[in-house]
């Protein structure tokens, strides 16, 4: 194998080589792996691949973790666009972790926040045009013409005279010459698959007839399945453990005491899950043994009460005296991802090293942590990222890679550490809880004047261990959602007041901040409309007219919605207009409210503007799953505390939105050339509100505090 | 030692006879296609054809299943109806994670082979034991359909 390395101005890029039989590889590397280099005074290694085979396949290798979000098709789109593949020939691989695939957002190699279009629409894009410009400079040159004359089309290269080489034909000559110095990139005029309707995902077929690879399905020679007893108070410990019982259980191998708890052994799950029934554990349940739902709302409360660090100041909230003043307090209750495959991990300790097989959000961060636990340097960890089962952020965060790591390297043995539902559910990482204290002020004519919002919450930054609250004191996912308040109000103030009850362990869950946060503003922006006497839509409106992304969204949701005009009897709507990953994104939601009180969504149409997209049917998918995933919490979602426990455990109690609830959702795209936005979170913030909204056109009752069935 | 047969293939088995069938099916077996969701038949991820009829394996002795005949979505396929599902549900895009898309493909495919004209309600019927957390209700909805036409007019 041979390799050629760019000059130094394009070191970051690109390198090319032939692979064994004759095809041509490019190499290069992303921009956030650059910066990481650089940073570190080093030249950035470049190992991220797309194959061209002499048979005519391309494989795009791919950094980032197939969560159902499609971005297994989305990376091998831009590549394909560019390069002018048979799309059909097109497949896609798993990469390993390398730090040539850090994310260009985050600067380390990780899925998560809607970043992996926007981070890799132009490197991906530039790959293919790099790999085209090289089997055009191949063709040329076999056929002694000019390249210029040389145009491609579907996988191959045609000659103005009609002479044609596929890109397998060229592949091995074209791995032998320089890659150019710079690539011309198409204008989104000629695109032919970005942008348009009907390019099928690669995942399909293998996850419609059972083939898929998750992590929940290794199995290794000598494996041992580990459950493990966790303490059932957060900061809990076992202070003395009986295992007798449990080792009795035939199958059960180990029964070991782990930082995070008890942990039982086994042949199989079954046997495992048996031995820890059997366990007989006293637990120490340590400072929060009381803590209780009711006194994490007083304590937010208070703290929303007593206001905090001011995140924006505008006007003089102090100094406004409107015609009209509501003020409101809203509560969202912590909640579960409750991803469909239980979190799961399986690591193999050797000597020296740690392999691990796992549905991961952040195998870049999971290779430093895991040397740590493991002792060993990081570039002996080796992470083979599996399929995810749902991630929604809960696989971003290190609990079963680092549990699975432990276990394997005291045991010896490959080790799989399973969660069951219940251990998913009860297991924290949760959503903050969030109480917020909102005031709002209108003049004689019905214009707000005056937005203020004190918020209340545990800190993300500070419980991601990654990050640390700015020195300003605000958590920025404790306010989004509510500091970028968009309304053209001239006095606006808000504060964040940390809270940590219970020393609770929050985490990022789809949509962030925003999932609470747009429900509080949304919301009260629909208070502030009934009061002032105007159309919610229209007061809106009013308020946007120095946003104009906002108020394309919110008007082109309105207009498919039919805003305005009748609905069957006892239908009524609600809307709802947010910001958030990159892309705006409104939703009028059409409600009806039982007798009993119980709302039934029937149609919900959404309209986004995520700029340009790359596949707008998997766009629409998200969109309708993200509004499936924030209804699903709107109506059911909470985790409650009794005693220092989490009360739910499952799907019976915390419940899950189905078939036979599953409103009609309608998503329409604002056609844009602006640069993408995030897709995978977007549609979720508008959700809640959109249907508060509606139940309150329906019943005048305001709902403040989630969920709606409460 | 349990006999069952799994896609038409006698399988002896070496477990306790209260053991799931999803365990065996999974962890003695490795056919890994039918999923654990939450081990109490809420969520459908484990959904198998235990002659013909749909159950949850996961609460499901594998005693129960002993002379039986289990299909599991690896063997689906060569049924009629479970081809169809499969074939509608590739064409349809539907699985996004993919996780309970074994599961509701088995529900589907029992549903399609009893009644190859199920209404909205047959399918809500038939379905809302099978949770999707990415949301592809309406195109599980939509494959069903397309499924049901194909089956049809086969």
């Amino acid at each position: 194998m041979r390799a050629k390395t760019m000059n130094a101005s394009r070191r970051e890029f690109l390198k090319t080589s032939a692979m064994a039989g004759g095809g041509l590889i490019i190499g290069f590397t992303l921009p956030g792996a650059t910066r990481l280099a650089q940073g570190a005074g080093k030249e950035a290694r470049m190992s991220a691949y797309l194959r061209i085979a002499p048979n005519n396949d391309i494989t795009v290798v791919c950094g980032l973790s197939e969560m159902g979000q499609g971005v297994h098709t989305a990376i091998p789109m831009l590549v394909a666009e560019e390069l002018d593949a048979d799309w059909s020939r097109v497949r896609v691989e798993q990469a390993g972790v390398d730090q040539a695939f850090a994310n260009p957002i985050f600067g380390m190699q990780a899925t998560g926040g809607s970043t992996s279009v926007r981070g890799h629409w132009e490197p991906m894009r530039k790959a293919g045009a790099t790999a085209r410009a090289m089997l055009i400079a191949a063709a040329a040159e076999t056929w002694k013409v000019d390249a210029a004359e040389c145009q491609t089309e579907k996988g191959t290269v045609v000659h103005k005279s009609g002479k044609k080489l596929s890109y397998g034909q060229l592949a091995e000559r074209a791995a032998k010459l320089t890659p150019p110095k710079e690539v011309k990139l198409k204008d989104p005029s000629q695109f032919t698959l970005l942008g348009k309707s009907g390019t099928k995902r690669l995942d399909s077929a293998a996850k419609s007839t059972g083939r898929a690879k998750f992590g929940m399905d290794v199995y290794l020679p000598g494996m041992l399945t580990a459950v493990i007893a966790y303490p059932p108070v957060p900061g809990g410990k076992a202070a003395s453990v009986n295992d007798a019982k449990a080792k009795a259980v035939p199958g059960v191998r180990q029964v070991l005491q782990i930082p995070s708890g008890v942990a039982v052994l086994a042949d199989g799950y079954w046997a495992a899950k048996l031995g820890r029934d059997a366990l007989e554990i006293q637990w120490d349940h340590g400072a929060n043994a009381s803590l209780s739902s009711e006194g994490i709302s007083k304590t937010l409360s208070a703290g929303a009460a007593a206001g905090g660090a001011v995140g924006r100041n505008e006007g003089d909230f102090k100094a406004a005296t409107p015609a009209k003043k509501i003020e409101a307090e809203y509560e969202a209750p912590y909640l579960s991802h409750s991803c469909m495959e239980p979190l799961n991990c399986t690591a193999w300790v050797r000597k020296g090293e740690v392999e691990i097989w796992v549905g991961t959000q952040s195998q870049g961060p999971a290779q430093g942590i895991l040397g740590q636990v493991a002792g060993v340097a990081p570039g002996k960890v080796k992470v083979n990222t599996m399929y995810l089962g749902g991630g929604f952020g809960r696989r971003f965060a290190p609990d079963p890679v680092i549990g699975a790591t432990v276990l394997s390297k005291i045991s010896g043995k490959p080790v799989k550490l399973v969660y069951s539902r219940e251990d998913d559910t009860r297991g924290y990482f949760y959503r903050p809880a969030s109480v917020t204290r909102m005031t709002g002020g209108l003049d004689a004519s019905g214009r707000a004047t005056l937005f203020t919002a004190n918020v209340a919450s545990p800190s993300i930054m500070e419980g991601s261990h990654f990050m640390k609250l700015p020195p300003d004191g605000v958590d920025e996912f404790g306010v989004e959602g509510i500091r970028d308040c968009p309304y053209d109000i001239p006095n606006l103030h808000v504060e964040y007041s940390r809270q940590e009850p219970g020393g609770i362990q929050v985490w990022f869950w789809r949509s962030v901040g925003h999932s609470q946060n747009s429900f509080f503003l949304e919301s009260f922006v629909d208070e502030l409309a009934h009061a002032a006497g105007k159309d919610p839509f229209e007061f809106r409106r009013s308020l946007l007219g120095k946003q104009p992304r906002y108020k394309g969204a919110l008007e082109l949701a309105a207009e498919k919605a039919d805003w305005g005009k009748p609905l069957p009897a006892g239908v009524h709507r609600g809307i709802a207009v947010v910001f958030s990953f990159g892309s705006w994104c409104a939703e009028v939601a059409e409600v009806s409210v039982g007798p009993d009180g119980t709302p039934k969504v029937h149609r919900v149409v959404a309209a986004v503007d995520c700029g340009m997209t790359v596949n707008p049917d998997i766009v629409k998918r998200q969109i309708e799953s993200a509004i499936v995933y924030g209804l699903t919490a709107a109506l059911y979602g909470k985790i409650t505390f009794k005693d220092g426990r989490v009360e739910q455990s499952n799907f019976h109690d915390y419940r899950m939105l189905r078939m036979n609830q599953m409103p009609k959702v309608e998503v329409h795209i604002v056609p844009s050339r602006e640069a993408p936005g995030g897709i995978g979170e977007p549609g979720t913030p508008p959700i809640a509100p959109a249907v508060a909204n509606a139940i309150f056109a329906a019943t005048g009752k305001r709902i403040r505090k989630l969920p709606l069935l409460g | 030692m349990v006999s069952i047969v799994i896609n038409g293939k006698i399988r002896n088995v070496d477990a306790a006879p209260d053991t799931p069938l999803l365990w065996v099916l999974r962890d003695s077996l490795h056919l890994t296609g039918t999923k654990f969701g939450c081990g109490i038949a809420q969520c459908g991820a484990c959904t198998v054809h235990l002659d013909g009829q749909p159950v949850r394996s996961c609460s499901t002795p594998v005693s129960a299943a002993a002379g039986k005949k289990v299909t599991t979505v690896e063997g689906i396929g060569a049924t009629r109806a479970g081809k169809a599902v499969q074939a509608a549900w590739i064409l349809n895009d539907v699985p996004q994670c993919g996780y309970c898309q074994s599961g509701q493909i088995m529900s589907a495919s029992a549903l399609l082979a009893k009644n190859r004209t199920p209404t909205d309600a047959d399918i809500d019927e038939a379905m809302s034991g099978n949770v999707c957390r990415c949301g592809t209700y309406n195109q599980i909805r939509a494959a069903i359909k397309d499924a049901a036409a194909s089956v049809k007019g086969a």
